[in-house]
């Protein structure tokens, strides 16, 4: 119980603290944003071949807002000393971890329901489908488990900004293969035994590095 | 009287560099106790591992009968600490913070506890107000009601004063004052002679990664506590650089 009320209380404090100040929230969108409207002006492109490349430019705008977010979030935990605070307090650290990889996890949730309707818009193409949302969930709670992590590991080093994106992209790229493969075969209507491969993928992926971290994270933040 | 920290042979490297030496270190309950010591003494160093925010590289450590690292959790529940940074979040009002902290701790009746302490350390007015807003002594006071909100049994102290205005410094030395009154432990680092000198009940010299002096307040006019610790600072450099200079002759016979 005092787990989960450590957790309730992380996540309660990290979406009120963002619900005033709006830093975290408005970087990852207007980066977003941008990143949707250039691809939307670099590739020009016709109706077919919009749906083969729909998948890979939402997954490489959601991985580099998130790794935005999950900078941002842990370095508010850092510059004030707050990371102290934390690890100072009586409950199990990986109660710590869960609270923050889940407000992580809401943030990227946020920032895609804002981007998702203007991509549709943007690209006439219908994204909502719920196979394809479930991806999007499943893809981003894998994201934000190994992400919440490492920026744990690298917000204690100088070069955080640098850093976080060369420890983060390589251990996410079997998340974002499976979850271009997953998003595009259901945006294309693809039949579902050809979509089932990446979606246990993904589903592993989630599971084993969710344990990981659950394992990991007091080492992590040992000093 | 019991023993509620109790440091033995404690030593702490960081990678090739030794910040301390085989430190000893013992408290009795309800003792209020200076540590005082030059820049890069390895005063932080010390209060972090009893924080439990370090891990030492050799030695021993209890608090209130817990050993660290073992029974870091219990013995955390045990601590108040306040660091040079105020562990605030800006963007939360100085009652949420409170009441954020108070959660991590299972508080009962926590909207109480959280007035209680806002009032004690004079902040009850501005507890709906972003702790972004408030000055470096506002944020040190309620970095205090933090690290007191769960009536800790030992409260480490580093450099505390550190940036306070006069007014902000007499607001804290009362407070410290009323916890050290109600029986608490006290452990606190300072470069400020004269405040602590007020303050504590006992004063340590920390020099070179080690406890070179020791003096109750009662054995010292608090206008001698300069010449003391000027002359156990002087005392550790030569004790340092002989042990040094001993290492280096054994490397040359060797």
């Amino acid at each position: 119980m005092t787990f989960v009320r450590a957790t309730a209380a992380v996540i309660a404090k990290d979406l009120a603290g963002e619900f005033r100040s709006r830093e975290l929230l408005s970087a990852m969108l207007i980066f977003a944003v941008l990143v949707i409207l250039i691809f939307n002006f670099a590739l020009e492109l016709d109706i077919k071949t919009r749906s083969t490349v729909t998948a890979g430019v939402l997954w490489v705008t959601f991985a580099f807002a998130g790794s935005l977010g999950l900078n941002r979030s842990m370095a508010m935990e850092k510059d004030r000393g707050c990371i102290d605070g934390l690890l100072l307090a009586p409950v199990d650290r990986s109660a710590i971890y869960f609270g923050k990889m889940i407000g992580n996890l809401v943030f990227m949730l946020s920032v895609e329901a804002i981007v998702l309707p203007l991509y549709s818009i943007l690209y006439n193409t219908n994204l909502f489908k719920i196979g394809f949302l479930g991806v999007v969930f499943l893809g981003s709670l894998g994201y934000v488990a190994v992400g919440t992590l490492l920026a744990t590991m690298a917000v204690q080093t100088r070069t955080r900004d640098v850093l976080l994106p060369i420890l983060l992209f390589p251990l996410v790229i079997p998340v974002l293969i499976a979850s271009v493969k997953a998003s595009m075969g259901y945006l294309q209507g693809i039949e579902a035994e050809t979509i089932r491969p990446w979606l246990n993928l993904l589903l592993v992926y989630d599971t084993v590095f969710i344990a990981v971290a659950f394992m990991m994270f007091d080492f992590v933040v040992e000093e | 009287m019991s023993v509620t920290i109790l440091v033995s042979n404690l030593v702490k490297r960081f990678g090739l560099k030794t910040v301390l030496r085989g430190l000893n270190f013992s408290v009795r309950t309800g003792e209020f106790v200076a540590i005082l010591g030059p820049n890069g003494a390895g005063k932080t160093t010390f209060l972090r591992i009893l924080a439990t925010l370090s891990k030492a590289t050799l030695g021993e450590v209890a608090i209130a009968g817990y050993t660290l690292p073992a029974q870091a959790a219990a013995v955390r529940r045990r601590l108040g600490v306040v660091t040079h940074l105020p562990l605030l979040y800006e963007d939360l009002t100085a009652e949420e913070n409170l009441r954020f902290y108070g959660r991590l701790y299972s508080l009962p009746n926590l909207h109480k506890r959280v007035q209680e302490v806002l009032e004690l350390v004079g902040l009850f007015e501005r507890r709906a107000d972003l702790v972004r807003t408030f000055s470096r002594g506002m944020q040190q006071r309620l970095a205090i009601a933090r690290a007191i909100l769960h009536d800790p049994e030992v409260l480490l102290l580093d450099e505390p004063h550190t940036g306070l205005d006069q007014e902000a410094c007499a607001m804290l030395d009362e407070v410290l004052r009323e916890v050290a009154a109600r029986g608490r432990t006290v452990v606190m680092t300072s470069h400020d002679l004269v405040r602590v000198s007020e303050l504590a009940s006992r004063f340590d010299v920390l020099s070179n990664g080690v406890i070179v002096a020791s003096v109750q307040r009662e054995q010292l006019d608090p206008d001698q506590l300069l010449a003391f610790y000027r002359q156990a600072v002087r005392q550790g450099d030569q004790s340092a650089h002989q042990s040094l200079a001993a290492v280096h002759q054994r490397e040359e016979i060797l």
